[in-house]
């Protein structure tokens, strides 16, 4: 194997219709061989068009970028030979069984379902008991599974997964990312999308994209660790009004819900849990709780779109 | 050659499975063929015609005969005067009247020349003028037979045998009009929604990221299409002559031939209209007002070209179906070779082969 990274984009740029407008904006990153990176950011942010255009469906605008060491423009056959792609939507043939997808596309690249078994054994054999199942009788879950062992079948160099887990259910969810894991394992490198941001943590390096361009990319934990303030989480029974009663407070620079709680930084370095225990008791605001936090991939993802 | 095959039963699969696909695909053509046969044939059968038999000899006894024998008529009974006619004829219980002379025979066999009054209801007119046909084709049926054993001709009768067809049969015209109509719609309309589906279910997009050929993809779907018209054929065909008792004239294997040319003709229509569009309905929407319509109005089937204006005219000769009718009317019912249809076989040749062309190129190796 030559040395050169499994994917690398420079300056990526898609423009839609008449209107110029700019989908990706200069998009650069390099993947290595082997690594699990994850495209995260809400829909519309342009991770689709990313993808299209690496697996050389979508021709870009401007820039370059080129997978396996193969152009994206000028080699794009040899890409479509190697490269494992799972589209969005779920997209395989709905009237045909599980082992008849399953078979159609292994020939389909030139392999055969018992040749590369063991790349896919870990997710056939949940899948093994529907085999005569029609695929569009399956549920979400078994679906995407199934379009995963597709994409799978011809052991691609690089798999491209664009939201695989949009759609599926959290256990689900969770027993994916398990098999992109191993996959791993296998040296195939993988790149994911997902508007996710609890996913985010399980790649091996992630960029944060908004708008078509990129905010930040590094590992999870590198993100996370950059993140400037203290960040606290404050409970109390009507997080509607907290929410708008932490707003007026002058020295709060931002609060936002996050699950049961309000996230909220400070423009000054704390500690801040006592002034702003009283200032919510004197908003009349009961069984307050409030503590410093942890900030997660989301809470950097808003910072970011704050700047 | 393993991956088209895998394709190509894939696409089987997809057909027979789809209950609705399988019934418009064998279905249409059985009824087509009924309702054009049975229901909107212009033929007219089992006619009461009243025959009022003035004469009673040998000659008038043996025409009535033969007037009885044809299945166009229903002979009601034998009345004696005219008042009677006209009764029949305001009830409605008949729809002509033929009246022989007295004397019926020896005028005949002595003046060489007699006159038989037919008289219709021409309250329907197409109606009456078709009865008249008939009832007239069965006399002078009758005329010539007595005119060959007789030394002194009898009368000199005119010339009107219907030339291919000549008990006037409907059928001969529509069967090959509703084989055009039948392929043309299957084969345009299936093979262009089919593959419009792969794009809009997305399948496409894994197609087209594999190391599978376009060309192969338009094989794929053409081939079973193609197998599946052809039993389309068959059964056509098995329709017109056992049912409708339609012989086959000419060479089976040359209209088999033809047929396998015209449906391929239609599944490149098919694959064009599929690299041109982005959704299964107008996919249908092209391939029905596309093709239907100028099947119907142009193949000289319903509405003769000949009786049209000079631009419709020319406008007809870009129809395919125009061109595989003629030769299935020349084949079947002609009973003619490829010497007499060399040319229409060469048109269809060439809408192909441009079609495919620009197909080919046209093909989307991307998305957009």
């Amino acid at each position: 194997m030559d040395s050169h990274p499994a994917l690398v984009v420079n300056d990526l740029t898609k423009v839609y219709g008449k209107d110029k407008a700019v989908a990706v904006n200069k998009v650069s990153f390099t993947v290595d061989r082997g690594e699990l990176f994850g495209l995260i950011g809400p829909d519309g942010a342009g991770k689709t068009s990313i993808f299209r255009m690496l697996t050389t469906l979508l021709l870009p605008d401007g820039g370059s970028a080129s997978v396996d060491g193969h152009d994206i423009v000028k080699d794009y056959r040899l890409i479509r030979n190697t490269a494992g792609y799972m589209p969005g939507k779920f997209s395989l043939y709905t009237d045909l069984t599980v082992e008849e997808n399953l078979n159609f596309f292994a020939t389909v690249f030139n392999t055969t379902i018992e040749e590369n078994y063991h790349l896919i054994k870990d997710i056939y054999i949940q899948l093994e008991r529907f085999k005569d199942r029609r695929a569009g009788k399956l549920s979400g879950g078994m679906k995407q599974k199934l379009a995963l062992c597709c994409a799978l079948i011809h052991k691609p160099t690089v798999l491209f997964l664009d939201e695989p887990t949009t759609g599926v259910d959290p256990v689900s969810r969770k027993e994916f990312w398990e098999m992109l894991k191993r996959l791993k394992d296998q040296n195939i490198t993988i790149l994911v999308s997902t508007p996710y941001m609890d996913e985010a943590t399980l790649c091996d390096r992630i960029a944060l994209i908004q708008q078509g361009s990129l905010l930040s990319i590094d590992t999870p934990e590198n993100i996370v660790k950059s993140y400037p303030d203290t960040l606290y989480a404050i409970r109390a029974s009507k997080i509607s009004s907290l929410l708008k009663v932490l707003s007026t407070n002058e020295a709060v620079a931002s609060a936002y819900a996050f699950g049961e709680y309000v996230h909220v930084t400070f423009k000054h370095e704390g500690p801040h849990e006592k002034d702003i225990l009283a200032f919510l008791h004197e908003q009349g605001l009961e069984d307050i709780e409030i503590k410093p936090t942890e900030p997660t991939i989301e809470d950097c993802f808003i910072k970011l779109l704050k700047k | 050659m393993k991956q088209l095959l895998v394709f190509i039963k894939k696409e089987f699969a997809h057909v027979l499975r789809d209950r609705k696909t399988l019934l418009i695909l064998f279905g249409m053509p059985v009824v087509q063929i009924l309702i054009f046969g049975f229901a909107l044939t212009n033929e007219v059968k089992n006619s009461k015609i009243l025959i009022v038999d003035n004469a009673k000899d040998i000659v008038s006894q043996r025409l009535i005969t033969q007037l009885e024998a044809s299945r166009y008529f229903e002979i009601e009974k034998a009345a004696w005067n005219h008042d009677q006619i006209e009764e029949g004829f305001k009830a409605g219980t008949i729809k002509l009247a033929i009246v022989f002379p007295a004397n019926f025979q020896n005028e005949l066999l002595h003046q060489n020349s007699v006159q038989v009054q037919i008289l219709a209801d021409a309250s329907d007119p197409n109606n009456a003028t078709t009865l008249i046909n008939y009832a007239s084709s069965v006399i002078q049926d009758y005329q010539s037979q007595v005119n060959q054993t007789a030394t002194v001709p009898y009368r000199i009768i005119p010339e009107m045998r219907m030339l291919y067809n000549p008990q006037l049969k409907g059928a001969h015209n529509f069967v090959p009009g509703v084989m055009a109509l039948v392929l043309m719609l299957v084969c345009v309309m299936m093979t262009a929604v089919s593959i419009v589906k792969e794009k809009e279910t997305g399948t496409m997009e894994i197609l087209l990221v594999s190391p599978f050929k376009p060309i192969l993809v338009i094989l794929a779907k053409a081939v079973p299409y193609l197998l599946l018209s052809l039993i389309n054929v068959v059964s056509i065909l098995l329709l017109s002559v056992f049912l409708l008792d339609l012989p086959i004239h000419g060479s089976i294997l040359l209209l088999f031939a033809e047929s396998t040319l015209f449906i391929i003709t239609c599944l490149t229509l098919g694959i064009f209209i599929s690299v041109k569009t982005d959704s299964q309905q107008t996919a249908m929407l092209i391939s029905l007002m596309g093709m239907l319509l100028p099947t119907i109005l142009f193949s000289g089937f319903m509405f003769p070209i000949e009786n049209m204006p000079l631009p419709l005219q020319i406008i007809s000769n870009i129809v395919p179906s125009k061109w595989f009718y003629i030769i299935v009317k020349s084949i079947m019912i002609k009973g003619l070779g490829i010497a007499a249809i060399w040319k229409e076989t060469l048109i269809l040749v060439g809408i192909t082969s441009f079609l495919l062309v620009i197909s080919l190129k046209s093909f989307k190796i991307r998305l957009s």
